[in-house]
């Protein structure tokens, strides 16, 4: 073979045959339900996704919150008896874009609340390298809020977000499949809750308190990694695991880890089990309570923002009922997941109680969280 | 002259690339393709729970999902 | 130290001549070498050999019920083996599978009259250097490899039944 065939040979045969695939065409309908700390949040959402020729992905989302009742936080500090908000709507779309071993994509998501409008949009490349074994992805997403305040029609604050992400998923072994991720968000604008107050020592009365508006920084930036890892047993089952470390420039560091086990039964049943633990440490500028008014530049006592730990214990089952293969593929499940949360926090404290300001118990809850789902493959 | 060169680095570079051999073979990817080993098997319930999470959470990013706003402040 | 280097240089030739033959060209009308011989247990239960079918032409297709194209592919294989089988051809569908029942589950739901070889220990897909999933290989009446295609856009199923035509007209 001449050596000009052979350069002609090495060009025309890079990446040895391996195309990526489109994601699978869907229709998932959910119902989800929360209960915990007060408040019940349920909803449906629904998710939608179909191929378009060979080499395009749509995909459509919807989704609801009704809240029920109000947070600790609010309810204790008295700002506002409606809590966060009644009801959330969010819808979505997006598309994907399969050209050989890449993959285009971009998606947009509206979210409306009664004093709150949230607009993104989402863009992100992958990549297939190594005959398929190595997967590199990189995402961009940018955000624009307004803030509005529920009975002050002149309340009209803004947030502008952005957000970088880079991943790598790896093929080690035919049981083995590793990803790593990170992100990267910048926040700009109006970052507090307009409703919620800190409080202080009541300066005429020590054994009172008094409150006050939150004030936060206007900026906020963050970066958080995460490492994932899927084994497959040597019976049908997997593990997984998962490690995320998060860190900002609020002084927030936490540690998220989970562990996961998927145990098929007979052909039909899928069970998952997952343990997840997540502790964060608080915000410089947070406080459970200040020594006077106007204590410092930024004034915190979002318990969002404290030291506390959770843990959280899930279990859920699968079961296909219907699993057509051959010209029009169908196949159907349908899905119950169970999580249970229990959030203990270190300088949090239940203001539910008559006691000396500093003195009240730390607060602690858990949290249901219920998913009905079915999903359907067309 | 120089395009040519330029030709010849660049495809010696994707030929280096595809040499790397895949040592798992397309047909030993049976066990990585059952829905079992996906880290995502059902995303409407996976941006679900981020959501709950970053509702409560401090943390945000890096969990899977690409997220949208909402007015969880 | 000098007899070593040769004898393993000199072996290591050999075999990549050995592997030469299987990897016979990646289009239409490559250079013809000899496709390597296997024998496979059929679903039915019987033995399969690739010689054993010397004098028809054969189309070998490694797929498995994960690949998407592969699921896709198989009726249009069937539709090939139907209108081809008189004229001298025969399909061979090698699955790759460990877990036999998934493959059961599909063939029930997609029927095929050809034979399905089983091939979980990967040997001959390691043999005929399977690079992408699904791989056709087509081998003439003489038993020599004279078509490789990896992976399946809808489509390609025309480029199989051009080969195809051409090589029955061949004489064994």
């Amino acid at each position: 073979m001449g050596s000009r065939l052979k350069a002609l040979l090495l060009v025309a045969v890079p990446a040895a045959a391996w195309s990526g695939v489109l994601p699978e065409e869907r229709l998932d309908t959910l119902y989800h339900y929360y209960d915990g700390g007060g408040i019940q949040i349920d909803g449906p959402s629904v998710l939608v996704r179909k191929s378009v020729g060979e080499k395009v992905s749509l995909s459509g989302s919807y989704y609801v919150d009704t809240i029920s009742s109000a947070s600790i936080d609010v309810v204790t500090t008295g700002a506002s008896p409606n809590g966060y908000s009644e009801e959330r709507t969010q819808y979505g779309a997006g598309i994907d874009y399969l050209r050989g071993d890449t993959t285009l994509s971009m998606g947009w998501s509206t979210s409306e609340e009664n004093d709150y409008e949230a607009e993104t949009l989402n863009f992100a490349i992958s990549q297939d390298v190594f005959g398929g074994l190595t997967t590199i992805s990189m995402g961009y997403g940018s955000g624009s809020d307004q803030v509005g305040k529920i009975n002050a029609p002149e309340f009209a604050e803004e947030v502008d977000r952005n957000a970088y992400r880079l991943g790598i998923t790896q093929v080690v072994t035919r049981n083995l499949i590793l990803g790593l991720s990170y992100e990267a968000v910048a926040d700009e604008g109006f970052l507090n809750n307009p409703y919620r107050q800190v409080r202080y020592v009541d300066p005429g009365d020590p054994a009172n308190w008094l409150t006050q508006s939150e004030v936060y920084p206007e900026t906020r930036a963050s970066n958080a990694v995460a490492l994932r890892a899927k084994y497959h047993l040597p019976y049908r089952a997997a593990v997984s695991g998962e490690y995320r470390y998060f860190t900002d420039d609020w002084g927030i560091d936490a540690h998220t880890i989970e562990a996961g086990y998927v145990h098929p039964f007979r052909t039909r049943w899928l069970f998952d089990f997952r343990y997840r633990y997540y502790t964060q440490t608080a915000a410089d500028f947070y406080s459970d309570l200040f020594p006077y008014a106007n204590a410092q530049n930024y004034l915190a006592r979002d318990k969002e923002l404290s030291t506390f730990q959770s843990h959280g214990p899930r279990v859920g089952v699968t079961y296909t009922f219907l699993d057509r293969q051959g010209e029009r593929p169908l196949k159907s499940t349908v899905n119950l997941f169970a999580d249970y949360y229990m959030f203990s926090y270190d300088d949090f404290r239940d203001l539910r109680t008559d006691a000396d300001p500093g003195t009240e118990p730390l607060y602690e809850f858990n949290a249901s969280v219920f998913q009905l789902f079915v999903s359907l493959w067309f | 002259m120089k395009a040519a060169a330029a030709i010849v680095a660049a495809s010696l570079l994707l030929a280096g690339c595809s040499g790397i051999e895949p040592w798992v073979k397309p047909y030993e990817r049976d066990r990585l393709a059952d829905p079992i080993m996906s880290f995502d098997r059902n995303p409407v319930s996976g941006s679900y729970i981020d959501h709950v999470h970053e509702a409560r959470e401090g943390a945000r990013g890096a969990s899977g999902s690409s997220g949208g706003g909402c007015g969880c402040n | 130290m000098r007899k070593t280097m040769s004898t393993l240089l000199r072996s290591v030739a050999m075999s990549a001549l050995l592997a030469a033959p299987v990897v016979a060209g990646n289009a239409t009308g490559g250079a013809a070498a000899p496709a390597a011989e296997f024998s496979l247990k059929s679903r039915a239960g019987e033995a399969v050999s690739l010689s054993g079918l010397r004098g028809q032409v054969v189309l070998i297709n490694f797929w498995a019920t994960w690949c998407g194209p592969c699921r896709k592919e198989m009726p249009l294989l069937e539709q090939i083996q139907k209108k081809y089988a008189p004229l001298g051809f025969t399909m061979l569908g090698v699955n790759v599978e460990e877990d036999t029942r998934l493959m059961d589950t599909f063939l029930k739901d997609v029927p095929v009259s050809f034979p399905i070889l089983l091939d979980p220990a990967n040997g001959v897909s390691k043999l005929y250097n399977v690079s992408a999933m699904p791989s056709t290989v087509i081998v003439d009446r003489k038993g020599n490899v004279r078509f490789i295609h990896q992976g399946y856009k809808p489509g390609d199923e025309s480029k199989y039944q051009d080969m195809i035509r051409q090589l029955i007209r061949e004489r064994a």
